[in-house]
């Protein structure tokens, strides 16, 4: 019990607060002032207090995007072990149904985008979706990496059994593993070198400009959902590349933040150091991930493991 | 005689009278589509009825004509197997007659007539007949019938429907040769023709049973819609009126499963590459077909794509079910027949209410041309939201129903990739990826099919004046709808009439517990995700309620005149996906570029080929032709040439019997 209140928590408190990190290592490494850390609270807080403009073209769905997204995203979460190894909800098949309600919020998002009628929305979730089909199989082999060997569809499991090898020291395939997820993470969560959160020309935005109508209340759910995909799909990170202590939660809480620390340094490390990519190379960036994923499972296979 | 055998031939009694009415109320075409859509869906509910009692209580039986053929009586077999299938039949046909009835009202012409409305019960009941038939002959007289049928249903618009019903008859007849030497060798083998004669002869040789697989694979492939056998499809399901679409990719494709499954209860235990084979053919329809539908123009073009993709979602299942049984493994095997199969019910709902939401989109505007279409949610609500539950339901979302057979899938294949021998793990591993690039892919496909059509603003006056009309449409979408939402909702009790078919395969025990507890999770998940949704919803209205809420026109960059025209449309939306695989595409552009300091015009035309039509069945066809041109020549109309033939004949038969010295 103490385990799930802990779990809440830190999906309360943590998504937010983690992306206001990224913001100040891009701004630390720009050598800038830069927003605070809990900048991102204020910003949701300030949004959840406004009022709404509403496109005339719209029609409910429009307002569904954000709630179904965010509602798929705290279920998923739920899925997800954050402190320790056992997540809240844990059962054979969950990493499959994770994978459903990600999409599910993604599917909703888009909808809602094409609801507007706006061309700058369409070429976002027409470049959204076309990234997420490309990445999707690079997800699916790191899963299968990361589950193969316990023999149970799930992050529970999965993540129990890795917690007892040693990770990545002593298995280099977690490294690959690591590499095409960092792909993944990279364009489910449309940072550079996909897309960039900072661009200001709409033609040039993914995950922006579909939300480019949404206001009020409506776009503080998006921001909420967005920072929790990114804090959970950090935490699945972290379980990759380093061992969590099963048995004691303080430690597994300290690596738990910590590696969530270090993968905002990662993603606002490259904002700060590379350019996007041309659109045209993003499916070779993608389909690189998925290859290197397949590798990984191979050498799994080879070594007996799979 | 039981009592479930007697309620199905009380159903298939209503469908035949519901199949003559029509005809002999010829003079009344009103009073005809009224009786014959009545006496249909009487004859669906007793069939539905009938197949969900046999199932729940596992029952079967045996009805035997009293009169004999030469090769012996017409039987009717009822086992699980076809009780499932029988099940989908009278389920998605009952639906599709329904909406049928409102949508020829709404149009009328050529199929106003009685003729088109006698057609579609003769089909349910074909199909049914197919099911249950429990000998050779009645299963090929079955099948025929059913080509017909269906091949008058597809010509039923006229003249330009012509050609596509060609084509899909010729594939179809192709197809049914391969059947033809499949159970004439089952026949030799079994002694007799009864499918329980061929069941009980011990199982065929090695050889035999590959030869008898393949041209299984062939024949059934042709009407399930395998790549590169799948032709047809994209030909005949435009041509056909809505409701005999949403019928044919309901349910008549699947016969082809159901003939593959019953041809592989008479072969004894496969070897492993007939997995293989079918997880091969699975992965190339699934993700040639869906690349495919992403490239459509045309709304019923990119459904009869996407059957093809579904279709390759059941050859997985079933491929995986054969690797399990090949090697004695249980969990996999059920996991995988049982993914399977659930699956085709899963589509025939959820195409059904597709292809019937395109259809009631043509009978609204007119045309299936996405650049004629959009902001037909709010125009048509009921369509619209129907659409959207099928969108989500094909995508393999949850919480609809779509999302748990491909569950089932990815369970079977995990399952396979941890307990198989080490040599076949991959092949299972590899369906994971690949299932979900297919999902993936899928999912782009519909956000365009559902947000060009439906969301935005109307593109042509023809949208913009859209109406939802009738009764009998809205209502076969919605409860079409529903059935998609509940079974995604509480899948347990149809998983477990799924499994009741896949024991008739001889899987040995039923789906692991794991998978089990997973499917009992699923309706608390769904639970949780509607609550979690409807929590948010009212906590937007209490933060909005008071608030200043405006309306205004969609962000242009400040732009405050914008048209329609301006809006993404749905070859722009596809591009980014079929730039990258243009590789395994043909895809044509004809483009007039703008021309002078003021150009007037610029046309930008988009169409993608079907590379196993044009460079496969296309010069095959050709080839035929010229060869059968050349053996016409010979046919010179004159008596002499004739008499000369009539004289070489005769020479050379005397040569062959008389010896050459």
């Amino acid at each position: 019990m103490r385990d799930v209140f802990l779990h809440l928590a830190l999906l309360v408190l943590g998504p937010l607060t983690l992306l206001g990190l990224v913001g100040r290592v891009k701004a630390v490494a720009a050598r800038r002032v830069g927003a605070p850390l809990l900048q991102p609270w204020h910003d949701v807080w300030k949004l959840l207090r406004k009022g709404a403009v509403y496109s005339t073209t719209t029609t409910p769905l429009f307002v569904a995007g954000p709630i179904v997204a965010l509602a798929c995203t705290a279920l998923a979460a739920l899925m997800v072990p954050l402190a320790g190894v056992q997540a809240p909800l844990a059962f054979p098949g969950d990493i499959f149904v994770f994978a459903g309600l990600l999409a599910l919020a993604r599917f909703a998002t888009m909808l809602s985008a094409l609801d507007t009628g706006s061309a700058f929305e369409g070429m976002g979730a027409s470049r959204e979706a076309a990234f997420a089909a490309m990445a999707e199989p690079a997800l699916f082999l790191v899963l299968m990496i990361a589950t193969l060997p316990g023999g149970t569809p799930s992050f529970s499991t999965a993540f129990n059994e890795l917690s007892g090898t040693g990770g990545l020291v002593r298995d280099p395939v977690l490294l690959l593993a690591a590499l095409a997820f960092g792909a993944f993470l990279l364009t489910d969560l449309s940072r550079i070198p996909i897309d960039d959160p900072n661009t200001h020309l709409e033609l040039t935005m993914i995950h922006e400009v579909m939300i480019l109508d949404h206001s009020g209340p409506d776009l503080a759910f998006l921001h909420i959902g967005y920072a929790m995909r990114l804090f959970v799909l950090s935490a699945i990170g972290v379980h990759l590349l380093v061992p969590v202590p099963p048995d004691a939660p303080l430690a597994a809480l300290a690596v738990l933040l910590a590696g969530q620390a270090g993968i905002a340094g990662f993603i606002g490390g490259i904002e700060s150091v590379t350019a996007r990519l041309r659109l045209t190379r993003v499916a070779q960036f993608l389909i690189g991930a998925s290859v290197v994923a397949a590798i990984g499972v191979l050498v799994l296979h080879l070594g007996g493991r799979a | 005689m039981t009592a479930v055998m007697w309620a199905n031939l009380a159903a298939l009694v209503l469908l035949l009278t519901a199949f003559l009415a029509p005809l002999a109320l010829w003079r009344r075409p009103g009073a005809a589509r009224l009786a014959g859509a009545l006496l249909t869906l009487a004859g669906c509910a007793v069939g539905v009825a009938a197949s969900v009692t046999a199932l729940v209580l596992g029952q079967g039986g045996t009805i035997t004509s009293l009169w004999r053929t030469p090769l012996g009586p017409l039987t009717l077999a009822l086992d699980g197997l076809s009780a499932f299938f029988l099940m989908c039949v009278h389920l998605v046909g009952g639906l599709g007659a329904l909406f049928g009835f409102g949508y020829v009202a709404r149009l009328r012409g050529h199929l106003g007539s009685p003729a088109v409305a006698a057609w579609v019960p003769l089909l349910i009941a074909t199909m049914a007949v197919v099911v249950l038939a429990g000998d050779v002959l009645t299963f090929l007289l079955a099948w025929e019938l059913m080509t017909l049928a269906s091949f008058f249903l597809v010509t039923a618009e006229g003249q330009a429907s012509g050609r596509p019903g060609l084509v899909y008859l010729l594939a179809s007849q192709l197809g049914v040769a391969a059947l033809f030497v499949l159970f004439l060798i089952l026949a030799a083998h079994g002694d007799g023709t009864g499918f329980d004669a061929i069941r009980a002869a011990s199982a065929p040789g090695a050889a035999t049973a590959a030869a008898c697989f393949v041209l299984a694979v062939i024949g059934f492939g042709t009407k399930a819609g395998f790549w590169p056998l799948h032709v047809w499809l994209p030909e005949a399901h435009p041509a056909a009126p809505s409701h005999v679409s949403a019928i044919m990719s309901g349910v008549m494709i699947k016969m082809g499963i159901y003939g593959l499954l019953r041809v592989l209860t008479f072969l004894g235990t496969p070897p492993a590459w007939w997995g293989l084979f079918l997880l091969g053919i699975g992965a190339v329809s699934g993700v040639g077909g869906v690349l495919h539908a992403l490239a459509q123009h045309d709304l019923k073009r990119l459904l009869a794509y996407h059957s093809v993709e579904n279709l390759g979602i059941i050859a997985l299942g079933l491929g995986l079910g054969l690797l399990g049984m090949s090697q004695g493994n249980g969990p996999v095997a059920a996991l995988g027949f049982a993914g399977a199969l659930l699956h085709v019910l899963n589509h025939g709902l959820f195409k059904g209410l597709l292809f019937q939401g395109a259809g009631a989109v043509f009978a609204a505007t007119g045309t299936r041309d996405f650049d004629e279409l959009g902001g037909l949610a709010r125009r048509m609500p009921v369509t619209g939201t129907s659409f959207l539950a099928g969108s989500a339901a094909i995508t393999g979302l949850p919480p609809f129903n779509g999302f748990v057979s491909e569950f089932l899938i990815f369970l079977g294949a995990f399952a396979g990739a941890t307990t198989l021998p080490p040599s076949l793990r991959l092949w299972a591993l590899a369906v994971l990826p690949i299932l979900a690039l297919i999902g993936g892919l899928a999912a782009a496909c519909f956000v365009k099919a559902f947000g060009i059509t439906f969301l935005g603003e109307p593109r042509s006056t023809r949208a913009a004046q859209a109406r939802e009309s009738g009764r009998a449409m809205p209502v076969a979408m919605a409860v079409g709808a529903l059935a998609c939402l509940g079974i995604g909702l509480w899948p347990l009790p149809i998983v477990h009439l799924a499994t009741r078919a896949t024991d008739v395969l001889g899987v040995s025990g039923t789906l692991p517990p794991q998978a089990l507890a997973a499917l009992a999770l699923v309706p608390w998940i769904a639970a949780a995700l509607i609550g979690s949704i409807l929590a948010l919803a009212l906590i937007r209205r209490a933060l909005l309620a008071g608030r200043d809420v405006r309306r205004t026109a969609t962000w242009g960059c400040g732009y405050e005149a914008p048209t329609p025209r301006m809006q993404y449309t749905a070859p722009s939306f596809a591009d980014p996906v079929l730039t990258p695989a243009h590789f395994l595409l043909d895809a044509h552009h004809d483009d007039v570029a703008a021309q002078g300091p003021f150009p007037v015009r610029a046309v930008h035309r988009h169409h993608l080929g079907d590379r196993a039509a044009d460079r496969f069945w296309r010069p095959l066809v050709r080839a035929t032709i010229r060869l059968f041109e050349r053996i016409a020549r010979l046919e010179r109309g004159d008596v002499p040439s004739y008499l000369v033939y009539v004289l070489l004949t005769l020479v050379a038969l005397l040569l062959w019997q008389g010896g050459i010295p």
